[in-house]
């Protein structure tokens, strides 16, 4: 990895004047332009590279995460973005602690695209994204208990026999889901996070037809 | 906690006296309007079902005929690929590319091979490139026909289905004679490709691009302006130009909705700026948008492939291979008579190709959409982390949202238009 000069046409500057010591660490590796940046801001320096002019990555190309084989190094999450207009692209990454929970603003106000994009994380590396309307698991169902697959410390074979998965796996009922009274948030009302609480007494109500 | 619940977020009618949601009234009120009683329904459809291409699961919210909610259920088959890759080697990965979007095999090589090739900084021949064009075109167009076919016995056509699977097995005897194999073909390798096309198998190719746009002109007249199939498509689905940037689409999907994106124009590879094609561009966004958009993008790959055969005619002869040694493996014989080269063929296949600590991502134009993959390497012969973006996957995050008010059958139509396959869905 170089320090180099990122490629024409993308100005980091006005990114740095505008949030200074939140963007901690800039590079370039193979071409792509790789910044850092602080985990609690995170969502408004994306939100701000979305609407600048002169900015404008409208486009959200991909939200992952990549955990090291080096224990020492912290957990990332990635969002791929992409100016169209501009036709440039910016990796930017937050990194976090992986002996505590992992949280970091979900970008789903600022693109819808990252609704699944941020579950496939939450289900792979169990990261949690505040402000997300549904984050829940998505490849694997609901009640998978052996823990998040794409983390170095989940072994290729999983963490239960295979006498024990297949067992969970004949024992799990996905058709059980999603009867007429589990749509509705009355019975989660005691689960509801604190912020949709809120929410609920301040007088906000979903749509309903 | 059980994060399953908060689906229908927010919807209570009002608070009770200690601040508890009241349940939502599932039958209209006594009275009302609605004579008919307006009590929603939930259909459950799939994971096996024909309409879902796939074991896709939707649960839909009726009200009488009208979605109120969809609810789309993933994962059925989830394999792990990912997770896989980060205990193989590059060249090891290939074979689990081919079965992620399992109806465009060989684009999936080309992508990763490319995408190896960026991390190690490995610059590949000009037969090579022409080589990867042909087999990324011609995935194009045995996708979109079974995206054609699929879509038409969804609405009810079934003639077109045979005409584009008679034209995709065409090319499926093409990928055979090349690669031995009709689905799992693992074309490339880094740094080259597995094979030469053999002797005599760009006069077939050559053949099919002559032929092709027969029948593309046969669905052309029999959909395009058919009573039917637009009254079951117009003003269906519809998504605008800026809802499909918001929801990260890629492919005839974002173009249907008028956003000129194509990867192949805007970043070539390849050497795509240097082929002559359009980029076909709807208006509406809906699905006879994308119907007219796959329709020409089929056009247009064969205008590439006949381009690309004349580029292969010229450079008969040369190699197909890097002579970077480091990742080639050297002939037989030379491996067999020079010390340095048995000694990459050792290092090769003992320890696999060392890639450079850094990463790349690299997305190219899938049939799909952009289909990406991202890389991180930590030295070692094994990435760190492959992450595929899947363009299916991302596209079928819309589906709730153009679902949204549709009727139930309209449910099926708009499915088929996104055209998804599930092997890369779920990865």
């Amino acid at each position: 990895m170089t320090t180099a000069a990122p490629p024409f046409g993308l100005d980091l500057g006005a990114l740095k004047t505008a949030f200074g010591a939140a963007i901690v660490r800039q590079a370039v590796s193979c071409g792509d332009t790789i910044v850092w940046v602080a985990a609690d801001r995170a969502h408004e320096i994306l939100g701000w590279l979305k609407n600048t002019p002169g900015q404008e990555f409208t486009y959200l190309t991909d939200v992952t995460a990549v955990d090291y084989r080096d224990v020492e190094l912290p957990l990332e999450v990635v969002y791929q973005l992409r100016s169209l207009g501009r036709k440039v692209d910016l990796r930017v990454k937050v990194s976090l602690d992986k002996t505590k929970t992992m949280v970091v603003d979900s970008v789903w106000d600022l693109w819808k695209g990252a609704d699944w994009l941020e579950r496939e994380v939450f289900d792979m590396f169990g990261v949690h994204f505040t402000g997300h309307p549904d984050l829940r698991r998505i490849l694997m169902w609901d009640t998978y208990a052996e823990g998040h697959p794409l983390r170095k410390d989940f072994p290729l074979r999983g963490n239960f026999t295979r006498a024990e998965q297949t067992r969970q796996a004949l024992a799990a009922n996905p058709e059980a889901y999603y009867s007429m009274e589990e749509l509705s948030i009355v019975d989660a009302f005691d689960e509801l996070p604190e912020d949709m609480k809120r929410r609920l007494a301040k007088g906000e109500r979903g749509e309903i037809r | 906690m059980s994060t399953r619940t908060v689906e229908l977020e927010l919807a209570t009618p009002g608070l009770d006296a200690a601040g508890r949601p009241i349940r939502l009234p599932l039958t209209a009120k006594k009275g009302s309007d609605d004579e008919f009683g307006a009590e929603h329904m939930l259909v459950n459809i799939g994971p096996q079902h024909p309409a879902t291409h796939g074991v896709l699961r939707l649960v839909v919210e009726l009200e009488g005929e009208t979605v109120k909610r969809c609810i789309p259920h993933i994962g059925y088959l989830h394999s792990g690929f990912e997770k896989l890759g980060e205990y193989r080697h590059y060249n090891q990965i290939i074979p689990l590319t081919d079965r992620t979007d399992y109806l465009s095999p060989m684009a999936n090589n080309v992508c990763l091979a490319l995408a190896a090739e960026k991390l190690m900084g490995i610059a590949i021949t000009e037969r090579c490139q022409v080589l990867r064009v042909i087999a990324c075109e011609m995935s194009r167009i045995i996708s979109h026909l079974v995206w054609l076919g699929t879509t038409g016995i969804d609405l009810g056509a079934f003639t077109p289905f045979l005409w584009s699977f008679y034209q995709r097995e065409r090319i499926y005897n093409l990928q055979e004679a090349w690669t031995g194999a009709r689905l799992t073909t693992s074309l490339t390798r880094v740094g080259g490709m597995m094979a030469d096309v053999p002797e005599g198998w760009e006069a077939g190719l050559r053949d099919f691009c002559v032929t092709f746009p027969t029948t593309l002109n046969e669905v052309d007249t029999m959909f395009t302006r058919n009573s039917i199939w637009c009254g079951r498509t117009q003003g269906v689905g519809i998504l605008s130009a800026d809802e499909a940037i918001n929801y990260s689409l890629s492919g005839p999907m974002l173009r249907a909705s008028g956003v000129a994106y194509d990867v192949r124009k805007d970043r070539p590879y390849l050497g795509y700026d240097s082929y002559d094609f359009d980029v076909p561009v709807g208006e509406h966004g809906d699905i006879y948008d994308r119907y007219r958009v796959r329709l020409e993008e089929m056009y247009q790959s064969n205008r590439i492939l006949e381009q690309a055969l004349d580029r292969l005619a010229r450079l008969q002869g040369a190699p197909i291979n890097t002579a970077d040694h480091r990742v080639i493996l050297p002939s037989k014989t030379q491996a067999m008579s020079d010390m340095e080269a048995m000694i990459h063929h050792f290092k090769q296949v003992m320890e696999g190709v060392a890639a450079p600590v850094g990463e790349s991502y690299l997305g190219i134009e899938n049939p799909k959409g952009e289909l990406g993959y991202y890389f991180v390497s930590d030295g070692t012969a094994k990435p760190v982390r492959w992450r595929i973006r899947p363009p299916s996957f991302i596209n079928l995050a819309v589906l709730p949202k153009l679902c949204e008010g549709a009727l139930l059958s309209d449910v099926i139509a708009i499915n088929a238009s996104i055209d998804i396959v599930m092997g890369e869905i779920d990865r």
